[in-house]
């Protein structure tokens, strides 16, 4: 690191202006990690608040929570199954409340008696309040955790309330709680894991789709920039390094140090900017669905860094190459 | 006998086959200076370059304090260059990035018994300069801090490919009585391209050379101290 740190300091205008590239291409990986993860929760963290190990719906070519149906011949046939210690029907729906919310019925540990619903306190409701739920009057009997499906707010009824408030007599499918390994096939039913009954969630797979191919493009991008900018750097100090070599240094010597130069670039660059990320994450997160976690904040730092990287190592191999007799020719 | 050089022959393919070196051959003894004269084209740097361990000879044998340099590989190369010889270029090839010292340190790093900065530094007269960037410094102090970074590693063999080409007569006359100092001082082998036939003068040997080969090789019993010499 003896040279790369005295051409840091040598070069400091190039570095930074570089380091601040750096850190707003972080800034932009890290809000939009944040925002994916956010979008994401209020799409699907009612699905993961739920019991059991399973989720059985109607075999469609499409799974989803807005067209299954099963019936109680479905929910008997999957109890029966070795391994499974129950098989519970849910309904999943949407309704207007104060707005629209996503009601589940049913759920075990969130099913009120029948007429009443447990509601989040973000909708501001206290318990006792009667509300209308589509055309169901029904008691505010407590309150639940904030989830939610869809982006919309979850509001839990027993499975008899739910089936009058989605004028129905079935329910939208079947919670397992099975031994692992349990075999959960069943005729006209498809089951899914937890996190697999996330793509029944409307447009879950496609937001989050979408959002994950901005980050991947991000990144590649700046591994390109990186490259970028480490080629033209390793080019314009090509005479020195031939210097360097004529003198007695090693391509690994030559290598390490100018690897070592791109990895502190790449550590403080991506640094600055998750730092900047998380305070403005910390401010965003009341307005809109953020997530602030080591997964979101610390992963793509470190993606950046490893990105960066890659775009510095080929840039950089170049150094490898560089033939003393450069120096020595210059002096011809 | 420190370096002996025989039959080295070197051809460089560019579209046309030409020959660079054709058996040239010369021997320098330890602590002695050696010049090497004659035209461009005639092979003084291509030789020096082999003798250096930056270029390798289609033919020939050179050996260095024993070493056969032309059988070593590229791992073996460095590491001679690196413990065995020093550079001096005729446009001081600094490092712009560095300053005078750590243009020195940076060869002391890499080295495994190097002397101490500072008294290289003293050697050439340049201490007050120790913290200067390369382009604050006149070109005969830039090349006086390429003597330092060169005798640093305490080579046995210092190779300057024209080492006052840059300069005008009183610093080439000054930098020539550095490299006469630093054999006196160290006993530090050195070998010397020149256009400059005067600088043979301060030579205990010189090689003149002509169509890639030694047409003549003298010994000079009474070098002159680089001060008195005159072109």
């Amino acid at each position: 690191m003896f040279l790369a740190l005295r051409e840091l300091r040598f070069a400091r205008g190039r570095f930074s202006l570089f380091c601040g590239v750096i850190a707003l291409m972080t800034l932009m990986v890290v809000l939009l990690t944040g925002l994916t993860a956010g979008l994401g929760a209020a799409s699907v963290s009612a699905v993961d608040a739920l019991p059991g190990t399973a989720l059985a719906f109607s075999a469609e070519p499409k799974v989803s929570f807005a067209t299954s149906s099963v019936s109680e011949q479905d929910q008997r046939a999957l109890a029966a199954k070795a391994g499974v210690h129950s098989a519970t029907p849910i309904g999943v729906s949407t309704a207007k409340l104060t707005g629209a919310v996503a009601v589940l019925g049913g759920v075990p540990g969130s099913s009120p008696t029948a007429g009443g619903v447990l509601v989040p306190p973000s909708l501001g409701l206290a318990t006792g309040s009667h509300v209308r739920v589509n055309d169901q009057d029904l008691v505010v009997t407590g309150s639940t955790s904030e989830h939610s499906l869809n982006h919309l707010p979850a509001v839990y009824v027993s499975l008899d309330t739910w089936r009058r408030v989605a004028h129905t007599s079935g329910a939208t499918a079947i919670l397992v709680d099975a031994e692992p390994g349990a075999d959960l096939s069943s005729a006209g039913l498809t089951t899914l894991s937890r996190t697999e009954a996330y793509s029944a969630v409307g447009s879950y797979s496609s937001e989050q789709g979408s959002l994950n191919l901005m980050t991947g493009l991000l990144l590649g991008i700046s591994a390109l920039v990186v490259g970028a900018f480490f080629t033209v750097w390793t080019m314009q100090r090509g005479h020195d390094l031939a210097v360097v070599r004529a003198i007695g240094a090693s391509r690994s010597y030559l290598l390490r140090d100018a690897l070592g130069q791109a990895a502190l670039v790449l550590v403080i660059g991506a640094g600055l900017g998750t730092a900047l990320a998380t305070g403005l994450g910390l401010a965003a997160s009341t307005a809109v669905p953020f997530v602030l976690a080591p997964s979101t904040v610390l992963v793509p730092m470190a993606l950046m860094v490893l990105v960066g990287l890659v775009g510095a190592t080929f840039a950089v191999r170049r150094v490898t190459t560089v033939d003393p007799l450069t120096a020595l020719g210059a002096a011809r | 006998m420190l370096v002996s050089a025989s039959g080295l022959a070197k051809s460089y393919d560019t579209g046309v086959v030409t020959p660079v070196l054709r058996g040239a051959a010369l021997e320098l003894d330890r602590s002695r200076i050696g010049v090497i004269l004659g035209p461009s084209g005639s092979g003084k740097s291509t030789l020096m370059n082999i003798i250096g361990g930056v270029d390798r000879a289609d033919e020939g044998v050179v050996e260095v304090d024993g070493e056969r340099i032309t059988d070593l590989d590229d791992d073996g190369l460095v590491e001679y260059r690196r413990e065995s010889v020093g550079f001096v270029f005729q446009f001081y090839n600094l490092v712009p990035n560095l300053t005078a010292g750590e243009n020195i340190e940076v060869v002391s790093n890499i080295s495994k018994q190097p002397l101490a900065i500072d008294e290289v530094l003293a050697a050439v007269g340049l201490t007050e300069k120790k913290n200067r960037f390369p382009r604050e410094l006149s070109g005969g102090e830039q090349q006086r801090v390429a003597i330092a970074r060169a005798i640093v590693k305490n080579p046995k063999l210092l190779l300057c490919d024209e080492p006052t080409g840059a300069l005008d007569i009183a610093t080439s006359r000054d930098v020539l009585a550095q490299l006469q100092r630093v054999n006196t001082q160290f006993g530090t082998t050195i070998l010397m391209i020149t256009h400059n036939v005067a600088v043979a003068e301060m030579a205990h040997a010189v090689f003149r050379m002509r169509d890639g080969e030694v047409e003549h090789a003298t010994q000079n019993a009474e070098p002159v101290p680089a001060e008195r010499i005159s072109w």
